[in-house]
C-alpha cells in the first residue's frame, strides 16, 4: 500500500465514519418504523466498513483502528464536507444518501481495481453491502424525485461532494466533540 | 401498504407466518422485509405478500349441526369399544 492508497482509504473510512453517525440519528425518529430499521441498519453497516478501512491503513501504519477513528483533532479528518451535517429533514438525509453513494460507487469501483489483493478485496466485500444501499437509495429517489422539496435538496448538496476535504464544517467539530467524549473520558491506554 | 411476510428457515421446509410490516411499494416491502426477517441468517427464503392479495376465509357455515363432518363429531374409540365388545360376546357365544 503507498502513501495516495493510504491517503483515499483514510478518506473513505472518514466518510463511512461520520456518515455512519450522522444516519444513525434518525434512529428512533424516521418517518416510519420500518424505514428505521433498514437506515440504521444501513448506518451500522457504514460504520463497519469504516471500522474495517481503519484497519487495513493501521496495520500499514503501526497505529489502530481505534486511535485513527477517535485519536485524531477534527480538522485531521479527510472526510467531505457532505457527509458533516447534521440534516434532520428526511428529504435532506435522502438526497444526501443518494448522492453519497452514487459517488462512492464510483470510487469503490476504482479500489476494486486496485494491484494490492488486500485493497481490492475488501473494496469488493464493502461493495456488496453498498449494492443494498444503493438499491435503498434509488427507490427512494424514484419516490421523490418529483418532489420540489427533494430536487432542491439535491441541488443544494450536490456542490458539496466536490468541496474538498481540506475544510470543515463547525457541525464536524460538534459531531466530533459527541463522538469521541466517551473515549477522552478515559486515561490514555483503557482497555475496553 | 402492509404485506405479509412468511419465512423459509430451511430449505425445503414450509413458509411459516413471519410478521408483517408497512411499506409504500413492492420494493421497498422487499428491502425492508430482509432486514426484519432476513439480516441475521434466519431465513432461506421470504415470501413477501401484500395483504390484499390474500383471500381470508373465515365463515363455516354448519346451520345442520352436520358434527360428523368432524373430527370431535366422530368418536372412533367408542365405536371400536362396542365393536369388541359385540366381537368379544360373538366369540363366547361360538365356543360355548
Amino acid at each position: 500500500m503507498n502513501e495516495s492508497e493510504a491517503r483515499s482509504l483514510l478518506e473513505i473510512a472518514d466518510d463511512e465514519l461520520i456518515l455512519g453517525w450522522r444516519d444513525s440519528e434518525w434512529t428512533g425518529i424516521a418517518p416510519l418504523l420500518e424505514e428505521d430499521v433498514a437506515f440504521s441498519s444501513i448506518a451500522q453497516n457504514e460504520i463497519g466498513h469504516a471500522r474495517a478501512l481503519y484497519e487495513l491503513v493501521a496495520g500499514e501504519q503501526g497505529t489502530t483502528a481505534d486511535e485513527l477513528a477517535f485519536d485524531r483533532a477534527p480538522e485531521e479528518y479527510r472526510c467531505t464536507r457532505l457527509v458533516e451535517l447534521r440534516l434532520l429533514d428526511w428529504e435532506k438525509t435522502i438526497a444526501r444518501h443518494y448522492l453519497y453513494e452514487q459517488a462512492d460507487a464510483a470510487r469503490l469501483e476504482q479500489l476494486k481495481q486496485s494491484d494490492d489483493a488486500e485493497i481490492a478485496g475488501l473494496a469488493a466485500k464493502i461493495d456488496r453491502e453498498e449494492a443494498y444501499h444503493r438499491m435503498h437509495a434509488q427507490m427512494w429517489f424514484d419516490r421523490l424525485k418529483d418532489e420540489p422539496r427533494f430536487t432542491a435538496a439535491l441541488d443544494e448538496l450536490r456542490p458539496l461532494l466536490d468541496a474538498g476535504r481540506d475544510e470543515h464544517s463547525p457541525e464536524l467539530a460538534e459531531l466530533w466533540v459527541e463522538m469521541t467524549m466517551v473515549r477522552r473520558s478515559q486515561p490514555a491506554g483503557t482497555a475496553w | 401498504m402492509i404485506y405479509e411476510i412468511f419465512r423459509q428457515e430451511r430449505k425445503g421446509q414450509p413458509f411459516h407466518h413471519a410478521g408483517s410490516l408497512e411499506a409504500a411499494n413492492h420494493d421497498f416491502a422487499e428491502q425492508y422485509a430482509k432486514e426484519f426477517y432476513g439480516r441475521r441468517g434466519e431465513s432461506e427464503a421470504l415470501w413477501v405478500v401484500p395483504r390484499e392479495a390474500i383471500i381470508e376465509v373465515d365463515e363455516f357455515v354448519d346451520e345442520l349441526k352436520r358434527n360428523y363432518h368432524r373430527v370431535d363429531g366422530y368418536s372412533l374409540k367408542e365405536k371400536l369399544r362396542r365393536a369388541r365388545e359385540r366381537v368379544g360376546s360373538a366369540l363366547v357365544a361360538r365356543d360355548r
